[in-house]
């Protein structure tokens, strides 16, 4: 009795699975747009248990399968696929009953996405192996240790092992040698730079302001140092969380804090001459909106920009009232010294002030400018008066943000003076200097002389924050049609409706929005940042769509799991590297990533881990790996962007052909997460092996295998430069040794193992081909340096040998 | 499959360049038919274009200087505009009160169709019965960057595909020695940069590749210094070999494709000199490119490069020019660009056309937006100074070949060519009819990304049947 019980539990929690699993995914992704909560199309719903079903099941086939235009379901895009055609059907044939429970309710929706986080079982181990087992699929061994080593140091700090890491791990016998890895690598300074480069790219963080001028923000790195910091000092979730989107309001902010609000600064800055700020403004608001769900929600409310969303329960409403929390906040550069600027600055700044006095005295600076003041104020009083002075005008509000509160200022604070004074020598721009050349060309040599003033003054820090400026922005509407001159609805900003709810009384600020976002009544954003570790450590996450949680993304391959690791997360205080730590000292993390045939049928897209996956390397560490075998890399952590060499050309094809001042010295060696990124014309590296492109919050990088990838490793001269130096390195650190024992080394080096003895074999006879084909010249231009004791052929044939090593497919890669 | 194995393959393709020319490509296909995204593919329905020439005149062409001829301009000079007429126009520099400027062109018609052109492009006139010429163009972004963004990738703000990048990721691309999608530029940086033909959210192999006119033509395309191409080859096979060894090792496909795209790598270098190479051209073909003229040289070599790529299968050939942006000095400077662009251009269409191509290779010449009936003048005391503010509401573009109907003038503009008054075609619209002449229903030509379905003309987008041949 009781076994029969259970069996008919059991069907019927199949049956609701199965609808679960695939029919409600096809309504979700193809037919509710038109059959849904928002629109029911013909009488007809399907998103939750309606009485129009009865009626219209029954024709659900013939429709779906029809080849008459308009008559067939959906009526655009592709027909179904026959197997969600086959769902249908026999969803269909076994009565087309909507199991109890799936539905709209009415806080929103039973998608799981929305549902609390449910802790059950002990770890990740049980949870994978389970479904392993339920599928009959046997794990992969553990990886062997070098594997191991390198798979892990890439992972936590995007650098290779050493040479000497891999050999103290292989040495060490003892218990918990690989936790102990990991507890070093948990304590470098990399592993902020590491993780820094993953959550900038959610940030979409870049160099410069974007669009036509694309002007470099030359402060905008703070923000990044601000990203590394935080991570190597594990700086809770939450409070990573606030400190981004409200740093500035937190009681008593420290500057510090301020900077983090540089998250809501990765937004792009339109200066066109001639832009509408009002529109361009409107238009980072968006930008924020949807940067925000991206980031914490997983959820891509772009939609509702426009219309109420398709799929998921987010109303228009909803997206503006949470565009509303953006609405008060204002762009502001403020003072941001890192520590020891202050002191030199403040000691040097009394001097300084007086030489730029008398400077701006020598140039009749203060007078001049009055006089451009008073035109540029004029002309926006009264537009249309004097047309040169209208254009001044439109070059000026595309230029300076907040021009409007300059213009219209009864006294100036000395900073803001100074500002307009450098505006008025720097921009070149008064319609008088066409009047009076005598002055226009006075005005272009104080320029070069302010450069010159200015570096007699030392650094002191400068960062792009965000701050509260109510009077100037007022309330937010609803934009109709998502057009930014449509006004509808006042809307007071608010969390999605589909959410658990801000508490009554808490003033509506950004710093409302961020507590919001990381409370734990929330139930996306431990599931969403732990779902993305996950997919950086395995390559997919447990959603694949890790951007998008809502009904058309994906649903989680281990939905338990994914519960277990958002709880412990929340539990552990949402530290990052406790949970980093968790991860890969799994069973799980550890396994080899080599193919098995059986799994090519059973499951080809490794969904249930029964292995690890090979992983190519972004862009930055590419970058990284080269350098660091080369022994080139620069490893101090933090600072200023730089600029490698790359040819000429590459921005010069931005807007007014705009030079790459090309760093030089150790600088120039530094990370790829240091390297400048021009949003309209990015470092080729970047573009060619798929760095996000910084317009939007990118939630995973594309992985591309293309021609231009093997150009740029060939050809670049900044990894011909790594060869050239990789060749030094192996053979100053293996002196008089025997040519295997050499490659030995350059394999130790590159791939962190031992070359098999047909690869040995075959660089020997790359070696051999080297020396008899390479004339003199050649051998000069390939090693012009030679390391003492080796002849210029020699070394000039291991500079072709690191060549090859760098471009290896296992080199580029995470096993 | 009966193929030979990858290593076997491999070896062969080894002998020389010979054989990787002719007895590779179908190997490499065969090898990794499914890794390759680059491989040709079938459109919706049969296409009569199979590859593009977009002829991307930055900065926006004054239309009434060149192609949509205004004479009630004269009646109107020195004053304003009706009110009523600009009330709702956004303006990027000038005010609504900004007085008339009639065109300082004279206008002639060309050839049976009598289509009318300026004085400043005797050459592309003389292609007026392969023109298909629309004078209803019309955008809403009235900034450059934006504007560009909308006619490139069909939206305003960068991250969305562009036109190149979506044509080639629907149809592949013929050629396998050259990128599918290629860039070339007179050598001026354009407002939009990369972002015109980046490859959005699509794989990066879809982007436009630069063809550069100074050092290399291809980014990286040249061995460093001292690496021949016989040391190249060498330093390839090891790497070939090498990851072969490792694909055995570990079973990971994604291996045979980076030996694909090195192979690929090798052959752009071993075919880019020949591309280069117009010692084989007729002085007759040079002459009619301009290449003979130092104005039109460098635009013609890169109308001609454009040529011989769609002659090798290159699908998409961007080709831009800067910069029509004639706020100011608009008679000195469109007779600048004019020199440099139109013989070159009308050699393009009259060499695809005699070559045979033109029915297969559509060309399109325009800008982003059009300019103002109404002077921009920024420095009163010189009346030289005088040009024209962005126009988005109405401006021309024109078309030819490709299953595009030539001989004909589509739209109008009412007689100040300020307002479309027939055929309005919207940028979404002119992107849909070139899908379409390519076989493409541009509202299936899709790619799901965050969380739902894209496409090149967003929401919008209606193909215009009377361009159609």
């Amino acid at each position: 009795m009781f076994a029969i019980g259970m069996f008919l539990i059991s069907v019927s929690v199949l049956a609701q699975a199965q609808f679960e699993k695939d029919v409600l995914p096809v309504f979700a992704k193809r037919c509710q747009g038109c059959h849904g909560s928002q629109q029911q199309m013909a009488g007809l719903r399907l998103d939750r248990e309606d009485a129009s079903l009865a009626k219209a099941a029954p024709k659900f086939v013939e429709r779906v399968t029809s080849e008459k235009k308009g008559y067939r379901m959906p009526p655009v895009g592709e027909a179904l696929q026959p197997n969600e055609i086959a769902a249908i059907r026999s969803w269909v044939e076994s009565g087309a009953k909507w199991p109890s429970g799936i539905a709209a309710s009415t806080k929103g929706s039973l998608h799981w996405a929305f549902q609390p986080p449910r802790r059950t079982g002990v770890g990740i181990d049980d949870w994978v192996l389970a479904k392993l087992k339920a599928e009959g699929i046997a794990p992969s061994p553990e990886a062997d240790r070098r594997t191991l080593i390198r798979r892990v140091t890439l992972d936590l700090t995007g650098l290779p092992p050493t040479a000497d890491e891999v050999l103290g791990f292989l040495a060490d016998q003892q218990p918990g040698a690989y936790e102990r890895v990991v507890d070093r690598l948990v304590a470098s300074p990399h592993f902020g730079e590491r993780w820094a480069r993953y959550w900038l790219d959610l940030a979409h963080y870049a160099d410069s302001d974007g669009y036509e001028k694309d002007l470099p923000r030359p402060n905008a790195w703070r923000y990044r140092h601000w990203v590394i910091d935080a991570f190597n000092r594990d700086m809770p979730f939450d409070q990573f969380t606030v400190e981004q989107l409200a740093g500035d309001l937190l009681p008593g902010s420290t500057v510090d804090q301020k900077v983090a609000t540089g998250f809501l600064r990765c937004v792009l800055t339109n200066r066109e001459g001639g832009v509408d700020r009002a529109e361009a403004r409107f238009e980072q608001l968006v930008n924020r909106t949807a940067t925000v769900s991206t980031v914490w929600l997983g959820l891509t409310v772009g939609c509702a920009q426009c219309h109420n969303h398709k799929y998921d329960p987010i109303p228009q409403k909803d997206y503006y009232s949470v565009m509303a929390f953006f609405e008060k906040a204002e762009d502001a550069d403020i003072d941001a010294p890192l520590g020891g600027e202050a002191g030199p600055y403040y000691a040097a700044l009394r001097e300084f002030r007086q030489k730029r006095d008398a400077f701006y005295a020598k140039y009749q600076v203060p007078a001049r400018a009055a006089v451009f003041e008073k035109g540029l104020k004029d002309a926006y009083r009264n537009p249309g008066r004097d047309l040169e002075w209208d254009f001044a005008l439109t070059a000026y509000k595309a230029l300076v943000d907040r021009y409007d509160k300059f213009l219209t200022d009864a006294a100036h604070t000395p900073r803001d003076q100074d500002s307009f004074y450098r505006y008025f020598i720097n921009g070149s721009a008064s319609p008088d200097f066409r009047k009076d050349k005598k002055q226009g060309d006075e005005i272009k040599a104080a320029k070069k002389e302010l450069v010159e003033l200015d570096k007699t003054l030392p650094v002191f820090g400068q960062a792009m924050v965000m701050e509260e400026d109510a009077v100037r922005h007022g309330k937010t509407h609803l934009r109709i049609r998502g057009d930014y001159k449509t006004l509808g609805e006042v809307v007071d900003p608010s969390g999605l409706s589909v959410l658990p709810g801000i508490p009554a009384g808490v003033v509506r600020d950004r710093l409302a929005l961020a507590k919001w976002l990381v409370s734990r009544e929330n139930p996306l954003p431990a599931r969403v940042a732990m779902n993305r570790l996950w997919q950086e450590l395995f390559g997919r996450g447990l959603v694949k769509t890790s951007e998008d949680f809502g009904l058309v993304g994906d649903r989680p391959t281990h939905p338990e799991l994914l519960d277990w690791l958002a709880s412990e997360f929340m539990d552990r205080g949402w530290s990052w590297k406790q949970m980093v730590r968790i991860m890969v000292s799994t069973d799980a993390y550890k396994r080899s990533s080599k193919a098995r045939k059986d799994l090519e049928t059973k499951d080809p897209e490794n969904v249930f881990l029964a292995r690890q996956n090979r992983l190519r390397l972004t862009a930055e560490l590419i970058r990284d790996g080269a350098l660091s075998a080369s022994g080139l890399l620069n490893t101090s952590i933090g600072g200023r962007s730089i600029r490698p060499p790359q040819p000429y050309g590459v921005a010069e094809l931005g807007y007014g052909n705009p030079k790459w001042e090309e760093t030089k010295g150790p600088e120039s060696y530094r990370r790829g997460l240091y390297v400048h990124y021009q949003r309209t014309t990015p470092y080729p590296l970047m573009a060619s092996f798929d760095a996000p492109d910084a317009s939007i919050s990118c939630s995973r990088r594309r992985k591309s295998n293309t021609a231009l990838q093997a150009l740029n490793l060939l050809n670049d001269p900044v990894f011909f430069e790594a060869s050239q130096s990789l060749a030094a390195r192996i053979l100053r650190e293996t002196p008089g040794a025997a040519l295997a024992k050499r490659i030995e080394h350059a394999y130790a080096l590159c791939l962190s193992r031992m070359p098999s003895a047909r690869e040995s074999e075959r660089l020997t006879q790359l070696y051999t081909e080297y020396l008899s084909k390479l004339d003199d010249a050649t051998a000069v231009a390939w090693m012009p340096a030679p390391p003492d004791g080796v002849t210029q052929r020699e070394a000039a044939a291991w500079a072709g040998i690191g060549r090859v090593l760098l471009n290896l497919d296992e080199f580029i890669t995470r096993e | 499959m009966s193929m030979p194995t990858r290593r076997s393959f491999f070896r062969s393709a080894g002998l020389g360049l010979e054989t990787m020319a002719l007895g590779s490509l179908l190997g490499l296909q065969g090898a990794t038919a499914t890794q390759d995204p680059l491989a040709p593919k079938k459109p919706h329905f049969a296409g009569k274009a199979k590859s593009v020439i977009f002829l991307f005149m930055e900065g926006a062409p004054s239309q009434m200087d060149l192609f949509d001829p205004k004479p009630a301009l004269a009646k109107w000079q020195g004053k304003p505009l009706p009110e009523s007429l600009i009330r709702q126009t956004k303006l990027a520099f000038i005010k609504k009160d900004a007085t008339v400027l009639p065109s300082a062109r004279v206008f002639k018609q060309h050839g049976q169709s009598g289509m009318e052109f300026s004085d400043y492009i005797p050459n592309i006139a003389s292609c007026a019965d392969d023109i298909c010429m629309v004078r209803s163009m019309y955008t809403e972004a009235f900034n450059h960057h934006p504007g560009q963004l909308l006619l490139m990738t069909g939206f305003m703000q960068a991250g969305r595909p562009s036109l190149g990048a979506w044509v080639t990721y629907g149809l592949g691309s013929e050629s396998r020695n050259l990128p599918g999608f290629v860039v070339l530029s007179s050598g001026a940086g354009t407002s939009g940069g990369a972002t015109n033909f980046g490859p959005g959210f699509l794989p990066s192999v879809y982007q436009g590749t630069m063809f550069r006119n100074a050092g290399d033509p291809i980014l990286y395309l040249s061995n460093p210094k001292g690496v021949s191409d016989n040391l190249q080859r060498a330093a390839l096979d090891a790497i070939r070999d090498l990851n072969q060894e490792r694909q055995t090792e570990t079973g990971d496909e994604e291996i045979a494709a980076r030996i694909n795209s090195y192979e690929l790598a090798f052959r752009m270098q071993m075919s880019a000199p020949e591309l280069l190479d117009f010692s084989k051209e007729s002085k007759e073909t040079l002459e009619l490119y301009g290449i003979d003229n130092d104005k039109s040289k460098a635009f013609g070599t890169n109308c001609l490069l454009a040529r011989r790529m769609v002659e090798r299968g290159v699908r998409y050939v961007m080709l831009m020019h800067a910069s029509w942006d004639q706020h100011t000095y608009l008679n000195r400077d469109l007779k600048k660009n004019c020199e440099i662009t139109d013989a070159p251009t009308a050699g393009l269409i009259k060499d695809l056309k005699q070559r045979g191509l033109l029915d297969s290779t559509i060309v399109v010449w325009g800008g982003e937006f059009g300019r103002t009936p109404m002077v921009e003048q920024r420095i009163t005391s010189d009346p030289e100074n005088m040009g024209r503010d962005h126009h988005p509401i109405a401006y021309s573009m024109f078309l030819a070949g490709g299953g595009i109907k030539g001989g004909q003038v589509i739209g109008k503009t009412d007689e100040l060519g300020f307002n479309i008054v027939e055929d309005k075609v919207h940028v979404h619209d002119l992107q849909a009819t070139l899908l379409h002449c390519l076989g493409f229903d541009h509202e299936r030509l899709t790619y799901h990304y965050m969380g739902r379905d894209f496409r090149l003309t967003d929401v919008a987008g209606q193909v215009v049947p009377k361009m159609l041949a």
